[in-house]
């Protein structure tokens, strides 16, 4: 059995199939296709929660995402434990752990309800109000202690041992809605062939004729017709039907997200299955058939466990064959309580009364209830719900006073009406308008191709509905440029129709009453403290909301918005469309972190780039440091070695002997053309006309604003070909700023960019012994340096590969860049590595790289120069061409403030001590006797400890530096204040001998 | 996720593959080294910064990486149009972003 | 070009071992295969409108003219990726950087043989694998067998060829192979459910 209000003969689900759930820690038992909500009402349980601020009991209030109460935490295991699920929502499977929230010790015995009998505390308000001093209370002491009392479900604290996947998809007309009105619409689009998707929140399709027992379509109950529609769509290749999929986001030209639940639903997952799908869908056209929600009645306590939208009781009813009670009371204002009534009469659940605050209503369900021998009374109201963690009672009185007469229930079905869905249409930027006569807000002024169908545009009765949605769906298509269409429109043999109710509170709820008549259950806000709101000040409703934080909840107000803004309407004696409505946003439900992300996790959060020669350096005990997406061998620690003492034996060996070094990140672009030096001289400040091909410069960017902004090594390898290096950090951007001029200022140019950062693996070989390295593995090349001077370049193979071999230097010693095809990277790099262990070569790391380079003052543009540096701030004015008429920054160069005295300017800096190294980023000062805050006049760029110069080096920007040369500065430090002396920028052989050394 | 129409694709493309470059018909001086200080600071710092209409350069980064003009409204950001680099600014200006889809 | 200088010292030249990367990796799910292909030769190829039909000739394939398209002869491909720009993959085991060399009309010729590497995604599902992150249309109608554009993986940019109604080549810079390979495997393992 699966649990004692289950009825055998009602509903559609399969008997046979039992399902063991377990509620804190109780077992029950369950039917396949239950959700977790439908199953724990099937055992009788209708106090599944505990309030957000109250602490009060709390039922299953509705039978959908709507869900504001029965927010619960499914525990599969240590690391899956979701919070706030609703239980309407979550499909029951075998096995399924849920638990409680927001209550201690126990559900039905919570110490923080005392907060509900100290209520008058806690009103509209009440935090902005009471916790304001001291001010730093607030995130020491209030705050922490107001999120461990309040707050919903608790968060798992493991990480996320579940995958999701992402689908960019495209389609002509995307059906958003799997109702009545949604199915219809997507008939009619895929009828033409078009591209369709429909998708729909629930499990199973059919909307509201899950429980609309009244419908007929095309001869068939109104469910089973859906289910035969979705075969029909889902056969066919034009369309996509996604079940458990909502949309949650819609954006701009017709761009929404959409999140699939893949596996919630399932017992054991399995591995390869995501647990959620992001689903980003472009749609030519898009159809919104969102439906309604049912509203409450708003009464003093119509919050406890049992009270429950009728439609809701409809659906556990018809659906899932569960009696939510045994003897039921209806509160309603309009018709289609009525229809719960009957069809739960019917199923031989005792009705004690229907209380309908309509005076005299006619109609056919009102002449059904009456004749199946239910007691109606009109003009009346349920002015307060009697027990605590379960209703027990409802007391009624005529609407405009009089006798009260309490009526013993053990639920209560309660219909204010139906509420248009328009929370995409809103999300699309659409513009709402209120309709006077029904009282409602239906879609007015679209803002994208989309079109609302149905109940969510407010067009009632299911026959107009499904000729609205068909028309619709074929226009839609034709829209989107289908050319023929096939098919025939559903036909409704028999339908349910209801309209109207009412908005607000009900009597005895009303403005001279302090009752708790609940507007939002999950935020626990009242119908009072709206009117409090307006009392204090709040005019429009986006401070109401905000105020009271109604509709801030997880749930986002779906059933209480229009209630609130009735009330506050009805307080500031305004219309309402005049009060306005507040904005939906996106997402409609809450949605993991993980559809968002998808799969940008682990390996793919960002890309990790390795260079060719990576694997060797990993073999090699390589540390690596990341710069920018690249993975760099850091230094090369040799055992018992710390990084100190690998940098240091790096760099001695590259001065002594010799060192190989991967600098295939940097940068590397291929100009070409016959304009191609017109073109440099243009980008780099320095002349190019006149360098001879076979020959390199060191050239160096500006911005126009005459700032650097790159440097790099450039060989000329024809007349109408370079080979331009670029800082590894800085080649993306390089490469954009080059394209950027060449294709907007500089069109007339006959010349073309092209990235060969990763055509060719680079290998430094420096050091004296370093041509003895290159030479016996080179075809093609004479080395010799007549033939092959400082700062040249040529073409030919070494180790039988092309190689561009350049002399050059980043560390002031001889110095070889050897370029050869990527895949033969690493080859090569062994090959080198071969002849360098005869002549005691070291490879070497980014590390030793910076420290060679500062011993002989070469800047790292990026970190010596911050985008505020000029060439001659960086003491490389001589590689600014002086006779240039035009490059990008000449003009920013001459800017008053960037040749005035006193700028920062690049010196180096020696410790007085030359044992201590200074930090990067340390601030200089001249007089370190002078008060705080000190006068900075400077900060240090680079520091590092030099083995080959026996004591520490620094690089300094430096105000007016290079007039202080031999000056004693000071830099303090929390420790102490170390005394610097400035220096030139060179530290280490300052002839430059060593180049040919 | 913005639609951006490439006049050298000849199609709309997902926003993704693009990236917006600054004001567009901001001229460099033929003679840059002579500018005044008041023509540079109009040229380089100064930007329109509108609530309305705003001409601005594109680049279709991962597409065909050509850099291109767009005319958009700030206010709904809805594309008005896009042409090639170099063209004119437009005279006259199409009722919305469709009419020029449809072309 | 610079001349090589007439004097050489190098007395032995051993032969270097190519090691492509990801050299053949290849996934396997449901209906779409990932594959890492062999190295292929490729050029960036630049030149404005006067200069295609002469580089036509000489490479022996048409180079496209119409955006988002491709041309194929005899193993060798030519891709449009700009109005200027295309990609010329040759995987017959020819250069075409060589073929290009004796052009005099104006353009620019740039190997890439190395910086690409090709990822073959076919199968049924492999127009879904692709966009588990590129957010273009991939539809036969919107891209057909063909279709060549330089677009978007996840945070990788890729060029994009379909080579059939059921398979397409994926080329993606070297040191985002790793990227790319496993995007789309976990495209693949998705794309199968």
């Amino acid at each position: 059995m699966s649990g004692a209000f289950r009825i055998p003969s009602a509903g559609r689900l399969s008997q046979a199939k039992t399902a063991r759930f377990s509620f804190d820690g109780q077992s029950y038992s369950g039917i396949e296709g239950d959700t977790l909500a439908s199953a724990l009402l099937a055992n009788g349980v209708h106090l599944v929660g505990r309030s957000f601020k109250y602490h009060r009991p709390r039922g299953v209030l509705s039978a959908g995402a709507e869900e504001p109460n029965a927010l619960v935490q499914i525990v599969r295991d240590d690391a899956r434990k979701t919070p706030n699920v609703r239980a309407t929502v979550q499909e029951l499977y075998d096995g399924l752990a849920a638990n409680s929230q927001n209550r201690w010790p126990s559900l039905s015995f919570d110490v923080g309800a005392v907060n509900d009998i100290a209520s008058p505390m806690f009103s509209a308000g009440f935090y902005y109000k009471t916790f304001m001093w001291p001010k730093a209370a607030w995130k020491s002491l209030y705050e922490p202690k107001i999120r461990e009392a309040a707050g919903l479900g608790v968060s798992p604290d493991r990480p996320d041992p579940d995958h999701y996947s992402s689908r960019y998809a495209h389609c002509d007309v995307l059906v958003l809605g799997g109702g009545a009105a949604g199915i219809a619409a997507a008939l009619a689009a895929a009828g033409t062939g078009v591209r369709v998707i429909l998708a729909d929140e629930q499990a199973e399709f059919g909307g509201s004729l899950r429980f609309e027992s009244g419908a007929k379509i095309d001869g068939q109950d109104g469910f089973a017709w859906a289910q035969a529609a979705i075969a029909r769509l889902s056969a066919m290749d034009n369309v996509r039907v996604l079940p458990r999929t909502t949309a949650f986001g819609y954006y701009a030209q017709n761009f929404v997200a959409l999140v699939e639940r893949v596996s919630d639903h399932l017992k054991a997952p399995g591995h390869d299955l995501p647990r959620e799908r992001l689903w980003q869908v472009r749609a030519k056209r898009v159809v919104l058939a969102s439906g309604a929600i049912e509203r409450h009645m708003v009464f003093a306590n119509n919050d406890r466990p049992g009270i429950m939208l009728a439609g809701a009781a409809r659906t556990f009813l018809n659906h899932y064959g569960v009696a939510v009670g045994r003897n039921v009371g209806v509160y309603t204002a309009n018709d289609s309580a009525y229809a719960a009534a009957i069809d739960l009469k019917k199923a031989g659940v005792n009705v004690a009364a229907i209380v309908d605050l309509r005076d005299n209503p006619t109609g056919p369900v009102i002449d059904e209830a009456r004749a199946l021998g239910i007691e109606i009374n009109f003009g009346r109201a349920v002015i307060r719900a009697g027990g605590k963690l379960r209703v027990s009672s409802m007391t009624v009185q005529p609407k405009n006073g009089g006798g009260e007469r309490t009526i013993p229930v053990d639920a209560i079905l309660m219909s204010a009406g139906w509420t248009p869905s328009v929370h995409l249409f809103s999300q699309s930027r659409g513009k709402v308008a209120f309709n006077h006569e029904t009282q409602r807000f239906v879609p007015g002024t679209y803002a994208q191709d989309c079109v609302s169908v149905g109940a969510c545009n407010g067009t009632d009765g299911l026959s107009a509905t499904v000729d609205e949605a068909y028309a619709a769906g074929a226009k839609a298509a034709k829209d989107a440029g289908a050319k023929t269409a096939k098919g025939t429109k559903p036909k409704v043999d028999a339908s349910e129709n209801w309209s109207r109710g009412m908005l607000g509170a009900a009597p005895g709820a009303g403005p001279d009453t302090t009752v708790k008549a609940f507007v939002d259950f999950q935020n626990d806000v009242t119908a009072k403290d709206i009117r409090q709101a307006v009392h204090e000040g709040m005019r429009s409703i986006e401070h109401v909301k905000r105020f009271t934080t109604n509709g801030m909840a997880t749930d986002q107000g779906k059933t209480s918005n229009m209630h609130g803004l009735a009330i506050a309407a009805e307080t500031l004696g305004k219309p309402i469309p005049e009060v306005g409505l507040t904005t939906f946003r996106a997402p409609y439900t809450p949605v993991t972190f993980g559809a968002i992300v998808s799969h940008a996790r682990g390996p793919l959060f960002d890309p990790t780039r390795k260079t060719a020669i990576h694997p060797w350096a990993e073999a090699h005990g390589a540390v690596f440091e990341d710069v920018g997406q690249w993975k760099r061998a850091w230094y090369f620690p040799k055992a018992g070695e710390d990084m100190h003492a690998a940098v240091d034996r790096e760099c001695v060996a590259v001065r002594n002997q010799a060192g190989l070094f991967d600098a295939s990140t940097l940068g590397k672009i291929e100009v070409v053309g016959p304009d191609a030096a017109k073109f440099m001289e243009l980008l780099y400040t320095n002349p190019w006309e006149k360098l001879e091909p076979g020959r390199c410069r060191y050239g160096i960017m500006l911005r126009e604003d005459g700032f650097i902004y790159d440097d790099g090594v450039v060989g000329r390898l024809a007349p109408d070909r370079f080979h331009v290096t670029t800082t590894t950090g800085g080649a993306p951007r390089v490469m954009n700023h080059m394209e950027d001029y060449l294709q907007t200022e500089f069109p007339h140019l006959n010349v073309w960019l092209t990235s060969i950062t990763e055509q060719w693996a680079v290998i430094a070989v420096q050091g004296p012994s370093a041509r003895k390295i290159i030479e016996p593995l080179v075809e093609g090349i004479d080395m010799s340096d007549e033939a092959l001077p400082h700062m040249s370049v040529r073409e030919g193979k070494i180790c039988g590969v092309p190689t561009r071999l350049f002399r050059m230097s980043f560390t002031g010693e001889r110095g070889f860049e050897v370029n050869v095809p990527a895949d033969y990277g690493q080859a090569v790099w062994e090959a080198l590595w071969a002849e360098g262990q005869k002549h005691g070569a070291a490879a070497y790391g980014t590390e030793a790289m910076h420290v060679l380079r500062a011993e002989k003052g070469y800047i790292i543009v990026g970190q010596d120069t911050d985008g505020t540096v000029t060439p001659n701030d960086a003491g490389l004015d001589w590689a600014v061409g002086k006779k240039k008429t035009d490059f990008v920054g000449i003009r920013g160069m001459m800017r008053p403030d960037l040749v005035a005295k006193g700028r920062k300017q690049l010196v180096g800096l020696k410790t007085k001590d030359p044992k201590v190294v200074l930090e990067e980023g340390a601030q200089i000062v001249e007089d370190p006797k002078q008060a705080i805050p000190m006068k900075m006049i400077g900060h240090v760029t680079s520091s590092y400890w030099s083995q080959n110069c026996g004591r520490s080096i620094a690089l300094a920007l430096v105000t007016g530096g290079r007039d202080r040369m031999g000056d004693t500065l000071y830099v303090p430090m929390p420790n102490g204040v170390i005394e610097v002396e400035v220096t030139g920028m060179v530290f280490f052989d300052e002839t430059g001998g060593r180049l040919n050394g | 996720m913005l639609l951006i129409r490439c006049p050298y694709c000849e199609e709309e493309r997902p926003e993704l593959e693009f990236r917006n470059a600054g004001e567009a018909h901001i001229a460099r001086s033929a003679n840059m080294a002579g500018e005044s200080d008041d023509d540079f600071e109009k040229f380089f710092f100064i930007r329109s910064n509108p609530k309305g209409i705003i001409y601005e350069r594109w680049r279709h980064m991962h597409g065909c990486a050509r850099f291109f003009n767009a005319v958009r409204d700030t206010v709904t950001d809805k594309f008005i149009m896009t042409y090639k680099a170099g063209e004119p600014k437009p005279a006259k200006l199409p009722k919305d972003s469709n009419e020029v889809v449809a072309k | 070009m610079a001349k090589a200088a007439a004097k050489t010292t190098a007395t032995a030249s051993p032969s270097a071992e190519r090691r492509p990367a990801l050299a053949g990796r290849s996934v396997s799910a449901t209906d779409v295969k990932v594959e890492v292909l062999p190295p292929a030769e490729r050029i960036s190829l630049r030149a404005p409108e006067a200069s295609v039909a002469a580089l036509s000739k000489a490479l022996g394939v048409t180079l496209p003219k119409k955006p988002k398209t491709s041309t194929s002869k005899a193993g060798r491909t030519a891709l449009w990726l700009g109005p200027d720009e295309w990609l010329v993959i040759d995987e017959a085991g020819n250069d075409p950087l060589a073929d290009c060399a004796g052009v005099s009309a104006l353009h620019s010729s740039v190997g890439i043989s190395h910086r690409n590497i090709a990822i073959a995604v076919t199968g049924p599902a492999a127009e879904a694998a692709i966009n588990s992150g590129c957010p273009q249309d991939l539809s036969l109608e919107a891209f057909p067998v063909g279709a060549a554009s330089r677009t978007i993986l996840g945070k990788a940019e890729i060029v994009l060829l379909r080579t059939a109604e059921d398979a397409f080549r994926v080329e993606c810079w070297r040191s985002f192979s790793d990227y790319v390979f496993t995007f789309l495997s976990e495209g693949a393992r998705d794309a199968a459910g």
